[in-house]
């Protein structure tokens, strides 16, 4: 798999750590009345056949954090954007 | 016999000015430059090669390509020996030593050949049928048999003495395979503009253009190749022969292994033996050709049976006669090439057995409509019995098979497309010849004439240089005049003549039978993957590259389908043998991973230090003087820093500089205690959670400006804390203003501790007044040492003494360790290690790697303090870490353990059991994670964690240990042994 890194151009697999579903929002809160928020968060993640938005890190390069919109089954990527921060770091 | 009797006078492409010696079996033969191991033992007349793996039959040479499953060969001798050697890929050389496999005593009297014998008890499954019982044999009896009457050859049981090395290379069209196809579509590529790598496993470009007559435009195939290489060496397409394209991976992205030194006894001292190349490709062109299957009839696995493309490449490319009498049997029209090859090189043809009728009328000495009944002869040939009633053995010694082609579509398969059934040329074919960044071109897609490839090839580089980004390339046909041999008509034949007696090998490799398809048929394993696994067919080092699909021809027949109905097995990478050297590349040995050493490295080296490997560093272990153990050394530097001063390299702890308007925010986001009013030129420790609540990591925020912060993190956690910062910042917190940078290797740090450390520290700063006024317990400062060293100084202690960190940048780390080393002697400092470090960290309570596990929390680890309830931050690990299983109270929390007996120790590891108690689940309360003899204390201490810890304080347990079978009674302590007031840290 070769992912293209905004910053450093496309680079191969191993220059990159995996973490996971992008789509995960953290609880705005740590209130007692979000405890299945939290564990939803921490815990629980979607594994589908196909298309997922997801975090990468170019952990052998920049060290910057993407989001990588892939195909689990093909690996087909359609799409590698820094996140906010990185962009503005980038500039 | 005389050298090389079955050698031609003219022709092929061995070198005649160049002879080669070489062994078979410890005797002496000559061969030429060009030839192969194969080819040179068949010029000499050597037919009985080696043994096959399960029944122990004589075998031959069967292939001239990758796909030999019989002539498997040790290559050479002492720590260089290769077992299962293709001697159908072995390049000869000068003093080449090859030795058959699996045999004893000798290849020709193999006494493990009864087994052919006891084949009934030998069938499909019969390791999961026939050693069954009694149970108690197993281990005893049958497992020692079978391991030493299986497998081929033999490891060379020494460390390899070669090089191999990894590779890297990019381009926009990679073509694999240099036949006609390949060689078109690379010529055609290049002359586009595309950067193009042309990917050839054997020694010489050409392909079927070296192993087949082949006219092209008035031209010879063997001159053609050679002219077309240097057309594409002109045109600066990089030609890597001997690389085999073995895996095809996402992305394009492909593995191929260069021999680089196969070819040569030894490789020269700047060569690797072997390369293992990652080429990214935009585009690949796919001109793998096709290979020939066998047929199934009796014996057809002896000495002298060989595939008809196999023969003619033997005369054709290697001027060597297989045989001198041939019986030519198949069913499809390529029967008539290998006869008139053959003639042409002096062979007699006996007889072409046709049982399909497919030869045209004007041929003579057709058998037609009959198989083989029999072949005569064991370790060699002597003749061949056609299946007709009455019918008379035909002298011969060589038997040539022309069973089809299958194209290679091994990566295709790779990728996960499922070849289809083409009816017409009886081969699976690719299911599309093209796709997103692909093209099949020639004989791996079923284009079996030289003129239909030629063109192919052409047009398929155009396509690739088009989709490779050169968008002006505009479509073109070349045509070609080009003659060459043909497949031409071809019907099914899978099944050998009924009543036919005799073994009819599938898979010669692994000895599979028709009788074991049609058994695992009848038992049920009517799947094409189970039918695999069930009877091995398929399973040997040549991934059953002869035998697949005769044995889907045969499972099809038996289910009454049709084999596009049944099926095919998925090849897998790598599509040919990978030595796992090259996989390992440099990574073994010393060169196994990077050394990290400090740039205190070399003086402690000149010290004699004693040096460990923790994580990725090489660190100081300990510092023995003239007739010091590791004890007595390890003590004495504990009872120096204890008493005067020592210093230690700190250098491996992570350190991140954080900067920017919100960086305090996103401190207190990432740790558990709150650094809103840390002071300027003051440090902290803090705790860092993960988000599940778990502890993650420990060390200190120092700040040195309003909007600029200095952070440690432990050795072993340093990258994994970067990362999470940086996942912190770029995506949960991305409206903070920071900015952060790992200062890890920026700055080399020394750890300068006990009684006499702040004298010690004064000799080196340019006229900073360090006084504990001035510079109190947990003051840090950007200052200048030694005459303008930049410097950090920090009065933090890890040892519970009054001390001081310094870090200076990395290059001038050597001479600051000398000046200190110089001027701190005479308040007696010395070097300590992370051995007297470990020491002093359990005499003083820390926690380490040992104790934050990954499932212990703050409170487990007696860090409750840093938890401050008031903080408002939704910080990392906050709402996680107050579940109820966190804050059980009933969880085993950090605890100081004293041995009884002073003089006993702890072991590590050890279960904590109430006294009295026999050992059990339910009595075992905690372990001991951490122990040592405390030259403080003069006793044997530990640390450990135990339910309910904190409340048992005086209770006595036994650490018992039954792994060491050893017992001791130790007493629950507060785990703060060493100035529990922590006064001397103040001082």
């Amino acid at each position: 798999m070769r992912i293209k890194c905004p910053v450093c151009g496309e680079r191969p697999l191993e220059e990159y750590a995996y973490r996971g579903d992008a789509k995960v929002q953290r609880p705005r809160t740590h209130a007692p009345d979000q405890a299945n928020a939290w564990h939803d968060y921490v815990y629980l993640r979607d594994n589908p056949k196909g298309r997922q938005k997801e975090h990468w890190r170019h952990s052998g390069g920049c060290g910057a954090w993407l989001v990588v919109d892939r195909d689990t089954y093909t690996h087909e990527i359609f799409s590698v954007r820094l996140t906010k921060a990185a962009r503005r770091r980038a500039k | 016999m005389s050298a090389q009797a079955y050698r031609l006078e003219r022709g092929g492409l061995v070198e005649r000015s160049k002879p080669l010696h070489f062994t078979f079996d410890q005797l002496q033969y000559d061969g030429y430059a060009g030839d192969t191991l194969a080819s040179a033992l068949l010029a000499n007349g050597v037919r009985l090669v080696g043994r096959s793996f399960k029944y122990h039959r004589p075998r031959g040479i069967f292939t001239a390509g990758n796909y030999e499953p019989n002539a498997l060969v040790e290559l050479r001798n002492g720590a260089r020996r290769e077992p299962n050697t293709q001697a159908t890929m072995a390049e000869l050389f000068d003093g080449l030593e090859a030795t058959s496999q699996n045999r004893w005593p000798n290849l020709s009297l193999d006494l493990l050949s009864v087994n052919s014998k006891l084949s009934p008890l030998l069938s499909a499954g019969f390791y999961y049928k026939t050693f069954m019982w009694p149970r108690s044999f197993w281990t005893k009896v049958y497992e020692p048999f079978i391991r030493r009457a299986a497998g081929l050859g033999s490891a060379a049981g020494a460390n390899d003495p070669d090089r191999y090395e990894k590779a890297y290379a990019h381009c926009d069209v990679l073509v694999v395979g240099s036949g006609p196809a390949g060689l078109m579509a690379a010529e055609a590529a290049s002359g586009a503009g595309a950067r193009v790598i042309l990917c050839e496993e054997h020694p010489r470009i050409g392909g079927a253009l070296l192993t087949e007559r082949i006219e092209i435009d008035g031209r010879p195939g063997q001159d053609w190749a050679l002219d077309a290489r240097s057309r594409l060496q002109a045109s600066g397409v990089r030609i890597m022969p001997r690389t085999a394209v073995v895996g095809w991976y996402d992305g394009n992205t492909f593995a191929a292994m260069e021999r680089v030194a196969d070819h040569l006894a030894e490789p020269p001292a700047h060569l690797p033996r072997q390369r293992l190349w990652r080429i990214a490709a935009k585009q690949v062109v796919i001109a793998t050709g096709a290979q020939e299957r066998p047929l199934v009839f009796p014996d057809n696995d002896r000495p002298g049976v060989m595939l008809a493309s196999a023969a003619r490449t033997y005369v054709n490319q290697y001027a060597v006669r297989p045989g001198r009498r041939a019986v030519i049997f198949g069913n499809n029209q390529s029967m008539e090439t290998t006869a008139h090859d053959l003639a042409r090189a002096g062979v007699d043809i006996a007889a072409i057995i046709d049982p399909k009728d497919v030869v045209s009328s004007d041929i003579s000495h057709v058998v037609r409509g009959q198989g083989v009944a029999v072949v005569r002869g064991g370790r060699s040939i002597s003749g061949v019995k056609p299946s007709g009633r009455g019918a008379k053995t035909i002298g011969c010694d060589l038997i040539c098979v022309a069973g089809g082609w299958n194209p290679s579509v091994h990566l295709i398969s790779q990728r996960g497309m499922k070849p289809v059934w083409d009816n017409e040329i009886q081969s699976f074919v690719p299911p599309v010849t093209s796709g997103p960044g692909f093209i099949c071109v020639g004989a791996s897609r079923g284009l079996y004439s030289t003129e239909s490839c030629l063109e192919d090839g052409y047009q398929a580089g155009l396509a690739a240089a088009r989709e490779a980004g050169f968008k002006d390339v505009e479509t073109a046909t070349r045509t070609f005049t080009a003659s060459g041999p043909e497949q031409g008509r071809v019907e099914p034949l899978w099944r050998p003549e009924s009543g036919a007696k005799g073994k009819c090998f599938v898979d010669m490799q692994n000895d599979v039978t028709d009788k074991d398809v049609s058994l695992a048929a009848r038992e049920g394993y009517v799947s094409v993957e189970h039918l695999k696994r069930y009877t091995t067919l398929g399973m040997a080092t040549d991934q059953g590259k002869t035998a697949n699909v005769p044995g889907l021809g045969l499972l099809a027949g038996d289910l009454g389908k049709e084999i596009g109905e049944v099926g095919t097995t998925t090849f897998r990478p790598p599509y040919a043998p990978v030595s796992l050297g090259v996989i390992a590349g440099h990574s073994r040995g010393p060169t196994w991973r990077p050394v990290r050493r400090t740039a205190f490295h070399g003086w402690a080296e000149e010290q004699g230090a004693k040096f460990i490997e923790a994580g990725l560093w090489m660190r100081w272990h300990y510092f023995p003087r003239a007739g010091e153990g590791f004890a007595e050394a390890t003590a004495r530097e504990v009872n120096q820093v204890r008493n005067a001063a020592g210093f230690a390299d700190v250098s491996t702890l992570g350190k991140i500089d954080i900067q920017g308007r919100d960086a305090v925010e996103l401190i207190n986001r990432v740790y558990t205690n709150s650094f809103t009013k840390l002071p300027i030129g003051r440090a902290r420790y803090g705790l860092m959670l993960r988000e599940d609540g778990i502890a993650l990591d420990d060390g200190t925020v120092t700040r040195f400006d309003k909007d600029r912060f200095f952070i440690t993190t432990t050795t072993g956690e340093a990258g994994h804390v970067m990362e999470h910062l940086e996942y912190c910042h770029q995506v949960l917190w991305p409206e903070l203003d920071v900015q952060m940078v790992s200062a890890s290797d920026a700055w080399a740090g020394l750890a300068i501790a006990g009684p006499k450390s702040r004298d010690v520290i004064a000799e080196l700063v340019d006229g900073f007044d360090v006084s504990n006024e001035a510079f109190p317990f947990l003051s840090a400062a950007e200052i200048t040492v030694c005459g303008g060293v930049p410097a950090k100084l920090f009065r933090i202690s890890f040892s519970g003494e009054l001390a001081y960190e310094l870090c200076v940048p990395y290059g001038f780390g050597d001479a600051v360790v000398r000046t200190l080393a110089e001027r701190g002697a005479r308040h007696g400092l010395v070097p300590y290690g992370l051995e007297a470090l470990g020491i002093m960290r359990i005499e003083k309570g820390h926690v380490a790697g040992s104790e934050i596990t990954g499932w212990a929390t703050a409170g487990d680890l007696g860090l409750g303090w840093m938890v401050p309830e008031k903080k408002p931050h939704n910080y990392i690990g906050r709402a996680m870490a107050a579940r109820e299983g966190l804050i059980d109270p009933n969880r085993e929390v950090l605890v100081g353990l004293k041995s009884l007996n002073p003089s006993e120790k702890v072991p590590a590891g050890s279960h904590l059991i109430a006294d009295g108690a026999l050992n059990s689940p339910e009595a075992d309360h905690g372990h001991v994670t951490a122990t040592t003899w405390s030259p403080t204390l003069n006793a044997y201490i530990a640390l450990g964690v135990l339910k309910r810890g904190r409340e048992r304080h005086g209770e006595i347990l036994r650490a018992a240990n039954p792994l060491q079978k050893y017992d001791v009674m130790v007493e629950v302590a507060d785990p703060v042994f060493y100035d529990p007031e922590n006064a001397r840290v103040r001082d």
